[in-house]
């Protein structure tokens, strides 16, 4: 066992955390967290990977390095058009779920009587 | 075990357990906060594994410029009831889900396992031509030189969710100024802690993204601590945050893709293509750029934090 490794499966089972609340959490700003932490952990692979190219006197390999760079970046800019939409929903509903289960059901339930 | 390995495992127990403390507690603000924290073990992480331009981009833009997003996101639909929880999928659902995330994870586990030895690398090719680009920092060289087509694009995907940030705004709040939601009134300490920190920070950043040609750092970090000190001075109330109308605005946040595509079309003519320095030239051009970029990234990331314009211009 190296580092690497060790971070590498910290990475994996960051990523498995991460879809895991991606699927089953209902609130879209838990979903966003979730989202962060999957993608994080998706970077942390790179940096693995960047590690275990150490070569010509250089601690790791430079090209996974600048991908995760700009990769964070992106993340972020993806993260606050998410966060700009999950707040007019909330001005424009009161509310912030995606779901409209209950609205459904009320619905029915107005047809049923 | 050595001390480096026992520290490794160390760590990478605590990130787990921090993320499943971030996914698993049912207040969001609580959530938020355990996401900044995680943001910062993982720069941890990153240091671990000697990629210290990527720790401290992480620790800029993971922990802080996200965490600010989201606190204030959490802030703003705290008044909502959480009663979703009870419509999340049933245990059958959860189940599957969970065994799908474990498998997921059992093989990534498999593939770390079992990379390639001796590993795959491009860092020979990386450092051939450094000399040539003048800068001392390979990540650098990478950002700004043989990839730079990427650092370009990912400005216009910047720019991008920064337009459709605004295009989320009221029509009459239109050209107004973006508010941050509605801040409080800032308390006497904020303001102080501002006027402290701001100077430090400004030279922080500044610094982070000069020393970035030949030492860690670079205009993305550099340009993150920038954007949080310009934060922290509009939630001290010691500025307001520039109209979306104003052209010198438009000017900053354009300023680094203008630059990069001037010195690309340049290229065509005095070097060997698109984005191709001519030689003995690259460092002040990939200078030039840089300070532009920082410009640009330090300002997007600020404007993406105070979200779309709420507030119109005429009383």
């Amino acid at each position: 066992m190296n580092v690497p490794t060790i971070l590498g499966i910290c990475a994996a089972g960051l990523i498995g955390l991460g879809l895991f609340s991606l699927i089953v959490e209902p609130q879209p700003l838990r979903k966003i967290l979730a989202f962060n932490v999957l993608g994080n952990g998706v970077f942390l692979f790179f940096g693995v990977v960047a590690r275990r190219g150490a070569a010509v006197g250089l601690f790791g390999d430079p090209i996974p390095q600048a991908l995760v760079i700009t990769g964070i970046v992106v993340g972020f800019s993806a993260t606050a058009l998410a966060v700009a939409l999950l707040l007019r929903l909330f001005d424009e509903t009161g509310s912030t779920s995606s779901r409209d289960d209950a609205q459904k059901e009320s619905k029915s339930e107005r047809a049923d009587s | 075990m050595t001390i480096g390995v026992g520290f490794s495992v160390a760590l990478g127990l605590l990130i787990l357990a921090v993320a499943v403390f971030t996914i698993g507690t049912r207040d969001s603000f609580a959530a938020v906060v355990a996401f900044v924290v995680y943001g910062l073990l993982l720069s941890l992480g990153w240091m671990n594994l000697y990629c210290p331009d990527v720790a401290l981009t992480e620790a800029a833009v993971g922990g802080g410029v996200t965490g600010a997003l989201l606190l204030n996101a959490c802030a703003r639909v705290r008044s909502e009831k959480t009663s979703d929880f009870k419509k999340s999928p049933r245990w059958i659902g959860r189940g599957m889900a969970g065994l799908l995330c474990l498998a997921l994870s059992s093989g990534l586990v498999a593939v770390v396992i079992l990379l390639p030895n001796p590993a795959p690398t491009l860092a020979p090719e990386a450092t051939r031509s450094l000399s040539a680009t003048g800068l001392g920092n390979p990540v650098t060289a990478v950002l700004m030189a043989y990839r730079a087509l990427d650092t370009m694009l990912e400005k216009v995907v910047l720019l991008l969710a920064l337009v459709g940030v605004w295009s989320l705004a009221s029509d009459r709040f239109w050209g107004g100024r973006a508010t941050f939601g509605h801040l409080p009134e800032p308390d006497r300490p904020l303001i102080f802690l501002t006027r402290v920190l701001a100077p430090v920070g400004i030279i922080a950043g500044i610094y982070l993204f000069w020393v970035g040609a030949d030492a860690p750092g670079g205009a993305f970090a550099g340009g993150a601590i920038l954007s949080a000190i310009w934060i922290l001075v509009f939630f001290a109330g010691l500025s307001v945050v520039p109209a979306v109308g104003s052209l010198g605005l438009r000017i900053v946040l354009s300023i680094g893709i203008i630059f990069f595509l001037a010195a690309g079309v340049a290229g065509i003519s005095m070097a060997a293509g698109f984005l191709a320095y001519p030689e003995g030239f690259a460092k002040p051009i990939i200078v030039v750029i840089e300070v532009a970029m920082t410009l640009s990234i330090g300002a997007t990331l600020g404007l993406l934090v105070a979200g779309p314009p709420g507030q119109s211009l005429k009383p």
